[in-house]
């Protein structure tokens, strides 16, 4: 083949935007979580930030909420899909169509209007509260809001992952299936032997979809909670748009984003040591 | 045998079809909010029946927010980001691809480096390109004069090492003059002088750096047999000729389903548009919608209205062209 810049002609009008939007960004938001931004123009200031953060107290409670719905939401929805891709996979369900339209539609739900849903249904004199008989003040109680945030979460996320999974589950040979009823292994003892060991790096790629998701987590507690009652929802998310939002404050926010940046990073890394090799 | 398998059919069905009806909940009882006046919603028991307040309650949504036209900003919005990313992505998926270049290994992990970086990392200084006066503009033009100019420079390398290795100095020379003295003079003026903001563009342009769909263009043209763009290439057909007439209409299904994930993206997205459109005229639904909820003196209804009209048509494409949705989330899931 011929030496040409045609391949670079190609990527120029991508690269041009992705240089600008992204690869700039990311610098650029390293730079601004050292600078002090408060004052006009904003000077340079290695510590102010970096220092702030570390004593902050707002923030630790950002990132306990965070890791809490990481620790909670995560496994229980990824649980949950695995058993729903696992169901809707067998050849013994009736009226498909119906199921996978069940749990998938919430795919196409945007968050906005799935938060607003869900603010209603658990309204104190919401439908929650009248079919369950409960009169719980669900938005205003500090464990009632966590839980709303969660259900929620879990209601949009889990069928988007059981497609993934499913998508797994078809790529699992036949015949290590008929092996094994042969052997007189149980249905159990096959999702055990068979079918868990076979979805592990599907199950990883979710869970590190979900990891990078809930880090990121805004709109939700934004406006089902507004990341109250005090502080009892106020996500990474909800703790930057805040600083950087509403008090216009940049710096200060380009700092909380790289933390969250680093967090990210930490549970690749984690991720990439406990599974990378086998892989 | 036939008899165990007919219990576990049984036992299946009996887990499934309360779970389902439960995730089926929500979206019913949004559908039936809608059609209520607010004093219903909140009555025992709660409505789980359509009532006929659909027309009443639309009508106060567009009062509070000029639903309608946030609608037109949405479907707009959605639909060039759409065109334009498929066009980008597609261009840049068919390179890494079909080509072999120099620094095409480098390139393809920084893209792909990307998909596991936090939006966060990258929001504020996007925020600043998009939100400040014409700096914004200059801006793009050094963005785009840098990388023209390491895309020219590769290219150059290729012909005359010498000269490529001068132009790197050049290079490295001028990148670092941008970013000690052009960034602080872009930054200097903190004063919030809107230029693109409040245009369609500022939703638009930051989404178009979209890596999953470079990701998942390249995976398909991986797919396309070489065979036949060399017969074409043979033939003596231009490299952009064999790209639009032969390679993407080749692509076309795999187009239709990243088309379909991204303009739903779009049309769903929350953070970035809140953050750029502030003018009532020029935001998209989800934006309106989002600042109706929390307001107390508006209609829980017409909310409910909104999220239908925002949801409904998805809801309905989703039944009939689900193998599209479904290719495009395997296909590695789309940032939101």
């Amino acid at each position: 083949m011929k030496r040409s810049a045609t391949p670079y002609l190609f990527l120029l009008p991508y690269l041009a935007i992705f240089a600008l939007f992204w690869a700039w960004p990311i610098l650029e938001s390293l730079l601004l979580s050292f600078q002090n931004t408060r004052v006009s123009p904003p000077v340079w200031n290695l510590s102010i930030n970096w220092g702030r953060i570390l004593g902050d107290a707002a923030f630790w409670d950002a990132l306990r909420n965070t890791v809490l719905i990481l620790v909670i939401q995560v496994p229980l929805m990824l649980a949950l899909a695995t058993a729903l891709a696992v169901a809707l996979n067998s050849q013994l369900l009736r009226v498909k169509g119906f199921f996978r339209f069940a749990f998938f539609a919430p795919v196409v739900v945007g968050a906005v209007a799935y938060s607003a849903v869900f603010r209603l249904l658990f309204n104190q004199n919401g439908a929650v509260n009248a079919f369950t008989g409960l009169e719980l003040n669900w938005i205003f109680d500090p464990v009632g809001a966590m839980a709303v945030i969660i259900i929620t979460l879990t209601w949009r996320w889990t069928g988007y992952n059981a497609i993934i999974i499913l998508a797994g589950l078809q790529s699992i040979p036949k015949d290590l299936y008929e092996a094994a009823e042969i052997d007189g292994a149980s249905p159990w003892q096959q999702f055990w032997r068979i079918t868990v060991p076979s979805l592990r790096p599907v199950l990883l790629f979710c869970l590190v979809l979900s990891i990078i998701g809930t880090l990121q987590l805004f709109t939700e507690p934004w406006l089902i909670t507004n990341g109250g009652p005090g502080t009892a929802t106020t996500t990474l998310g909800v703790y930057l748009y805040r600083q950087g939002f509403q008090n216009i404050n940049f710096g200060y926010a380009s700092t909380i984003a790289y933390a969250i940046t680093l967090l990210a990073l930490v549970f690749s890394i984690i991720q990439l040591r406990l599974f990378g090799r086998e892989s | 045998m036939k008899r165990r398998l007919w219990w576990r059919s049984f036992w299946l069905h009996l887990f499934l079809t309360p779970l389902a009806l439960l995730w089926l909940a929500p979206l019913w009882l949004m559908f039936v909010f809608s059609t209520h006046p607010e004093i219903a919603i909140f009555s025992t028991p709660t409505p789980i029946l359509p009532g006929n307040q659909f027309a009443a309650n639309l009508q106060s949504l567009q009062a509070d927010t000029n639903f309608l036209r946030s609608l037109f900003n949405s479907v707009m919005v959605a639909g060039i980001y759409t065109v334009l990313s498929i066009f980008l992505t597609s261009l840049a998926g068919y390179a890494f691809a079909r080509f072999e270049f120099w620094g095409k290994g480098l390139l393809f992990s920084l893209v792909i480096a990307t998909l596991t970086i936090p939006y966060f990392a990258v929001v504020i200084p996007q925020f600043i390109l998009v939100a400040r006066e014409a700096k914004t503009l200059l801006a793009i033009l050094i963005g785009m004069a840098v990388f023209g100019g390491i895309a020219a420079l590769l290219a150059w390398l290729r012909f005359s090492p010498t000269l490529g290795r001068a132009l790197w100095v050049g290079y490295a020379v001028a990148a670092l003059a941008y970013l000690f003295l052009g960034v602080p003079a872009l930054r200097e003026a903190m004063t919030f002088d809107f230029r693109l903001t409040n245009t369609w563009w500022a939703v638009i342009l930051p989404s178009l750096a979209n890596s999953l769909g470079v990701f998942f263009m390249r995976q398909n043209f991986l797919s396309v047999p070489m065979s036949l763009l060399e017969a074409a290439r043979i033939d003596g057909a231009g490299e952009f000729r064999i790209f639009f007439r032969i390679a993407l209409p080749l692509v076309l299904p795999a187009m239709a389903a990243l088309a379909i994930i991204l303009f739903l993206a779009s049309w769903n997205d929350y953070l970035w548009p809140l953050l750029v459109l502030s003018d009532r005229e020029m935001q998209t639904a989800p934006v309106a919608l989002g600042s109706l909820i929390g307001l107390t003196r508006v209609s829980w209804g017409g909310i409910m209205v909104g999220a239908v009209m925002t949801t409904l048509p998805f809801l309905v494409l989703f039944l009939f062209l689900q193998r599209y949705f479904i290719a495009g989330i395997t296909a590695g899931g789309v940032k939101d």
